[in-house]
Order: C-alpha cells, then sequence, then structure tokens
C-alpha cells in the first residue's frame, strides 16, 4: 500500500537520479568545459555567463536541476528534521513551510534564468 | 513519525556517532547526511548568486569579485568534494534500498552469513570512483589558483 510518505521518499530518490545526471553536466561544463574547448574564455565571465543562458538547452537543464535539487535538499533536511520526535503539530508546520520556501526559491531562480535569457546586449554608440 | 507521544528515536542526533554496532556503512551515511546538508546550505546561497545575472553586468562583475578570493575558492572545492561523495554514496545507497548486493535472505544457522561481504565491495568501488571524480576536479581547482 503506497502511503505519501512513501511517494515522497520515491520522489526524493528520482530527484536524487535527475541531480546525478544534470548537475554532471553542469559541474563538467564549469569545471572542465574549458579545458575540452567547449566553454570559451572565462567560464564565470560576462559573456560565456550570458551565451550559456541563451542556450535553450540550457535553461531547461537549469530550470530541472532547480527544482530536482531544491525538492531532494529540502526532503532530505526534513526527514533529518522529523527524526527528532518533534510533535505532530510542528510536522506539519516544519512540512508547510519548506513547500513555501521551496517555490519561493524556486521562483526566484527560475525568474534569474529567464531574464538572462531576454538579456539583450545594450547598444554600442558609434 | 512520532505516534501517541512515544519516542521512536531515543539517541537524536547522537545516533548519528554511535548508538551500538556501527560499522563503516553507518558511519558512511552520517557522512552522507552531513555532506548533504553542506551542499544544501551552499545551494541556497548559490541560487541568489546565480540569479544576480539578472541584475546585469556591473551586479555580476561585483559579486564575482566577492566570490574571487582563495577563502572561497576553497570552499567551493570543498563544496565540490562533498558533491562527489554524496553522489555515489547515494548511487550506493539506492542500490540497497532497492535490495541490491544484500544477498538472499536466510536462515541464522552456521557458518552465519551477512550482507557486509556483498556490501563492502560496493562501498569500496563508489569510493574509488569519487576519489577520482575529486581528483579530476581537482586539478581544474589548481588551474584555477594558479591563474591558467
Amino acid at each position: 500500500m503506497r502511503t505519501r510518505e512513501s511517494t515522497l521518499w520515491t520522489w526524493h530518490l528520482i530527484a536524487g537520479a535527475a541531480i546525478l545526471v544534470l548537475l554532471g553536466i553542469h559541474m563538467f561544463i564549469m569545471h572542465l568545459g574549458d579545458f575540452f574547448g567547449i566553454v570559451q574564455g572565462d567560464v564565470l565571465g560576462w559573456a560565456s555567463v550570458i551565451e550559456r543562458s541563451k542556450e535553450v538547452a540550457f535553461v531547461v537543464i537549469y530550470v530541472l536541476l532547480l527544482g530536482a535539487a531544491l525538492y531532494h535538499g529540502l526532503y532530505g533536511l526534513r526527514t533529518i528534521i522529523f527524526e527528532l520526535n518533534i510533535p505532530e503539530r510542528a510536522e506539519r508546520v516544519i512540512s508547510v513551510l519548506f513547500v513555501l520556501g521551496g517555490v519561493a526559491l524556486f521562483i526566484i531562480g527560475v525568474y534569474g534564468t529567464f531574464v538572462a535569457y531576454s538579456y539583450v546586449a545594450p547598444a554600442v554608440g558609434v | 513519525m512520532q505516534d501517541s507521544g512515544f519516542r521512536t528515536n531515543r539517541l537524536g542526533l547522537m545516533g548519528w556517532v554511535s548508538g551500538g554496532r556501527y560499522g563503516v556503512e553507518r558511519y558512511a551515511y552520517t557522512l552522507h547526511r552531513l555532506t548533504g546538508l553542506a551542499i544544501l546550505a551552499y545551494f541556497l546561497l548559490h541560487i541568489f548568486v546565480s540569479s544576480s545575472r539578472a541584475l546585469g553586468e556591473q551586479t555580476w562583475a561585483r559579486v564575482m569579485g566577492y566570490l574571487s578570493s582563495p577563502a572561497f575558492k576553497v570552499g567551493e572545492f570543498l563544496v565540490y568534494l562533498a558533491f562527489a561523495y554524496h553522489a555515489l554514496n547515494g548511487i550506493r545507497l539506492v542500490l540497497t534500498e532497492l535490495g541490491f548486493f544484500l544477498g538472499t535472505p536466510r536462515q541464522p544457522l552456521f557458518p552465519y552469513s551477512n550482507c557486509v561481504k556483498k556490501q563492502r565491495p560496493v562501498l569500496v568501488v563508489v569510493m574509488v570512483v569519487a576519489a577520482v571524480i575529486v581528483i579530476i576536479g581537482g586539478v581544474d581547482f589548481l588551474r584555477t589558483f594558479s591563474g591558467e
């Protein structure tokens, strides 16, 4: 019989597997991208950051990674806290706070991603 | 979860350190939780740092300038270490949770068997892979420090 908690835990594992792939790509790009010629110049330089931000593939990777990492991390922290025998009411409060906090952080991250995607370089005066 | 006030975890956080005959795998799990907490703390800050690119080039340059100090670079490498360990040990935990590398259940008859003989090689393999990942990433961090 599947319970709500077992479903949440299953998604925790699925998010972990997704992070393994997506964060692996992100780490490879950020730390070995210039070594393998995938990234030109400073990987944290403005031009390089904007170039990646305007690629649809990176937008998709970043949004998925953000969602998966927020869920995986906050669910893990929730599990650790719940193990400490806190009252049932506190469990409900923590669950609500983590959902609200996670959604807020997700919105902030997605907003930043889409603003960068829509970035138009300022015109250079002649 | 708590049920009718009955405490299901009497050791609390001390249970992460000691609570009986803990083996290597138990401490690997404790380290998994600690690295997870460290990664979560870093990640929450990382969301705000990365989102600062939405505020323009000058803000981004200012933030990157602040984070370019050696202390932050060392901290970043520590987060990378935590990621490598947490990811590889996580693979092992998922395999364990799904019942792999545990052996078939059998009656406790002499000569006794346990799953440690099957689990320990898995732990060794994932730690070796994690070490390789750390070394590869360490090369990049050293290049950063040397200014390449």
